[in-house]
């Protein structure tokens, strides 16, 4: 943890109600965790991991945020240098489904406007007890221009594939220099255009502070 | 791995070197206060414990806390290092009991506290409710542990416990079912606490439960509480130290305000603060699936079994309804902040302590439902009422935007700005905000960095201070963030550090640990507090 080199760190934050699960799959994808016994995140909570993308080492900066958006006048911040975005839903709960589009509001509100984000439909092993189709979501996504998953943080399923696919879509984004890196400011490049020095002090800025 | 382990033998370190001294922390505080306090205006650390006559070099002979730790020391590291790795632990000699037949491999050490759900053996009966559970969520435990990682050698992770809900689950559309063990008594074997959540025993280190120092001061406590007007003073002078478990429940009614001095009032006084409280549910707790409530409501609802949930009886359904109950009432009676997220911590000390006044053994394991009706309505009422005299003095931390909370981690940077320069300039090196990690300290107390025997103990002491809850606590940060500076200071980069403060080891901590915190905060406090740019403004 922390001590291998990587070439890029990006930020990634999960947004989306109280209750659907942003906690878990976190722990999921960090650390391979899933808890029925977790507590309700209070501020903010943070986890990495480190993935390979070809040739590259991506070290994943995973933040997590309480759901209850009246208190979140203090993470406001929170978006600051993120380069991606996962907004998540509660399958079985219809109510933190038609949350998000103020989600997303609140998302471009505050985020670079070129963020990547995917709306992830959570708690997918609970199918009997499923309210919002897949279909709906699906074309609600494609609709706003946001990827789309669903997955289960308890059996797993898709939480792997949820991160790679944002994690190389905002790497395909920096790669093609669609960005420059003015906007997306917690990317950094790697040495094959800096100097090793530059990639030093780069390092050290680009992990931008909450 | 190398990383955690270190983190673990470092604390080891300090906790010898630590405990060696605490006999002198004592004696320099029963010192200070005896004498009156010296002119300080030019000490440094070092000075301060210098003032005073008593330099014992010894351990006296009730406290075998030197002992313990040195053969805890002998024993292999990799022993240690699991043990202290793992929150499931519990004392050595138990490990082959509980340990062996549960599990089919060993734990692995793992780098990351795991919070495993001890897996139930096939003969513990999992009680399940009738309702609208999904038929899949309530199949056999080894069907769910399947896990499609082949790397996840840690295969505990089985889901035996299902929440048993409370009779107002009806009223909402929810479907959270989790488990619980119903009605311990009738299992055959206890279930397994892990030592984060071990209430009752809070010398972790396995001092003896009552030595001779501690009897005396439990003496000087009952004659103190035998008076028919209550010293609050006197009181408050000895409970700084900490209150023995058996008159804890009375102290704190009457430290918190709650309870009158007067002894001939208080049954009064009791019994209409009592009646108010339920008078409260009967006129305002139905209204909690109204428009204007129901988000409130829903939220408490969500969150009560979310709260402390390696402790047992905290999932236990008659007192999941004691929490939806007090919280919601106290929500909209403030309606300035409402409920926020960490008030629900905020019961349970109260609940715990109030308690154990009709507990002999583990408070952790016990079922409330067996108390008669008025008692369980006397501790739910009494919760109530202190925690809004605690919320009271510090409800600015939970109205819109939380000003009392910003205010708090901006004081705990100047504070530790000027108290450790290293540390303060390394968050700085690695752009590391207090807010990212002293957020959750001033919003919960510390409630959720402390094991909650711990909790119980420091309340003991900010129920003595002055403001202890808004004020003292700062001090009590600064002195728990300074407690880590060596693993700060070994952190290489910003992700380290944060998983470092976010994930501080405490598992192991019982009273000890939070007096030398509890010394150095004094410390701090009597340094600092007439210093300029002081926290009050």
């Amino acid at each position: 943890m922390g001590d291998e080199s990587y070439n890029f760190v990006f930020k990634v934050v999960l947004i989306g109600e109280s209750g659907v699960g942003k906690s878990n799959l976190l722990s999921r994808f960090t650390k391979n965790e899933f808890n029925h016994d977790s507590r309700t995140t209070i501020g903010v909570e943070f986890s990495t991991r480190t993935v390979q993308l070809d040739t590259f080492t991506i070290k994943a900066q995973i933040w997590d945020t309480a759901g209850l958006e009246r208190y979140r006048a203090i993470t406001s911040a929170y978006y600051r240098g993120a380069v991606g975005a996962l907004l998540v839903y509660d399958i079985t709960k219809h109510l933190t489904y038609e949350s998000v589009e103020r989600w997303l509001k609140e998302l471009y509100d505050h985020a670079d406007p070129h963020i990547l984000v995917m709306l992830v439909g959570n708690k997918s092993d609970l199918e009997t007890l499923r309210t919002v189709p897949t279909v709906e979501a699906k074309e609600f996504a494609e609709k706003k221009g946001i990827l789309f998953m669903e997955t289960s943080a308890l059996d797993s399923t898709n939480v792997e594939a949820a991160f790679q696919e944002v994690l190389t879509a905002i790497h395909k984004k920096v790669a093609s220099r669609e960005v420059t890196r003015g906007s997306i400011s917690a990317v950094t490049l790697s040495s094959t255009t800096g100097t090793a020095s530059e990639v030093q002090e780069e390092r050290r800025t680009c992990c931008k502070n909450l | 791995m190398s990383k955690r382990c270190c983190w673990s033998q470092k604390i080891q370190d300090g906790l010898v070197y630590r405990i060696g001294h605490v006999q002198l922390v004592s004696n320099a505080l029963r010192g200070v206060r005896l004498r009156g306090f010296p002119s300080m205006a030019t000490d440094n650390r070092i000075h301060f414990w210098r003032k005073n006559a008593k330099v014992p070099g010894r351990f006296p002979k009730d406290t075998p806390k030197a002992n313990n730790l040195k053969s805890k020391k002998a024993s292999s590291f990799h022993e240690f290092a699991r043990s202290t790795n793992d929150a499931w632990d519990i004392d050595d000699e138990e490990d082959e009991d509980f340990l062996a037949p549960i599990h089919p491999s060993s734990l692995p050490p793992t780098l990351h506290s795991t919070h495993q759900v001890p897996p139930l053996t096939p003969q513990q009966p999992i009680n399940t409710t009738t309702g609208p559970g999904p038929a899949d969520r309530l199949a056999p435990p080894t069907a769910e542990v399947r896990l499609q990682h082949e790397e996840a050698t840690d295969c505990g992770q089985i889901n035996g416990r299902v929440v048993v809900k409370s009779s107002s689950e009806a009223l909402l559309n929810t479907n959270t079912v989790r488990s619980t063990l119903q009605k311990q008594q009738s299992l055959p074997v206890r279930p397994i606490i892990p030592l984060v959540a071990r209430i009752s025993d809070q010398n972790s280190s396995g001092a003896p439960i009552m030595t001779v120092r501690d009897k005396s001061r439990l003496d000087k406590f009952k004659y103190l509480l035998s008076c028919p007007n209550s010293d609050l003073d006197e009181l408050r002078k000895h409970s700084w130290s900490g209150i023995p478990r058996e008159v804890r429940p009375i102290t704190w009614r009457l430290l918190s305000g709650y309870l009158p001095v007067n002894m001939e009032r208080r049954d009064l006084v009791l019994k209409r603060k009592r009646d108010e409280y339920f008078g409260f549910i009967e006129q305002y707790y139905h209204s909690r699936t109204d428009e204007t409530y129901k988000d409130t409501y829903r939220q408490i609802h969500i969150d009560i079994p979310r709260t402390n949930p390696l402790i047992p009886l905290f999932q236990q359904p008659a007192v999941q309804e004691v929490f939806e109950r007090i919280l919601f009432i106290w929500a909209i009676r403030h309606p300035a902040s409402g409920y926020v997220q960490g008030i629900n911590d905020l019961v349970t000390p109260f609940f715990v302590v109030f308690l154990s006044e009709f507990v002999e053994e583990d408070v952790e394991n016990f079922d409330v439902a067996s108390l008669p009706l008025d008692t369980q309505r006397n501790i739910e009422a009494d919760s109530f009422w202190c925690m809004t005299k605690l919320l009271d003095g510090i409800q600015d931390n939970y109205t819109f935007a939380q000003p009392g909370i910003q205010n708090k981690v901006k004081a705990l940077e100047e504070l530790v700005s000027r108290i450790d320069e290293d540390i303060h300039n390394y968050f700085k090196r690695y752009e590391v905000e207090y807010l990212q990690f002293a957020f959750r300290w001033m919003n919960n107390l510390l409630m959720r960095e402390l094991p909650l025997r711990c909790t119980i103990r420091l309340w003991d002491t900010y129920q003595a201070e002055q403001e202890g809850f808004s004020h003292f606590h700062l001090y009590v940060c600064a002195a728990f963030l300074i407690e880590w500076r060596k693993e700060i200071l070994s952190m290489v980069d910003f992700q380290g550090l944060l998983m470092l403060l976010q994930n501080l080891p405490t598992i192991h901590w019982g009273n000890e640990e939070v007096g030398l915190l509890l010394a150095e905060a004094y410390r701090l406090k009597y340094m600092f507090a007439d210093a300029p740019n002081h926290y009050k403004r």
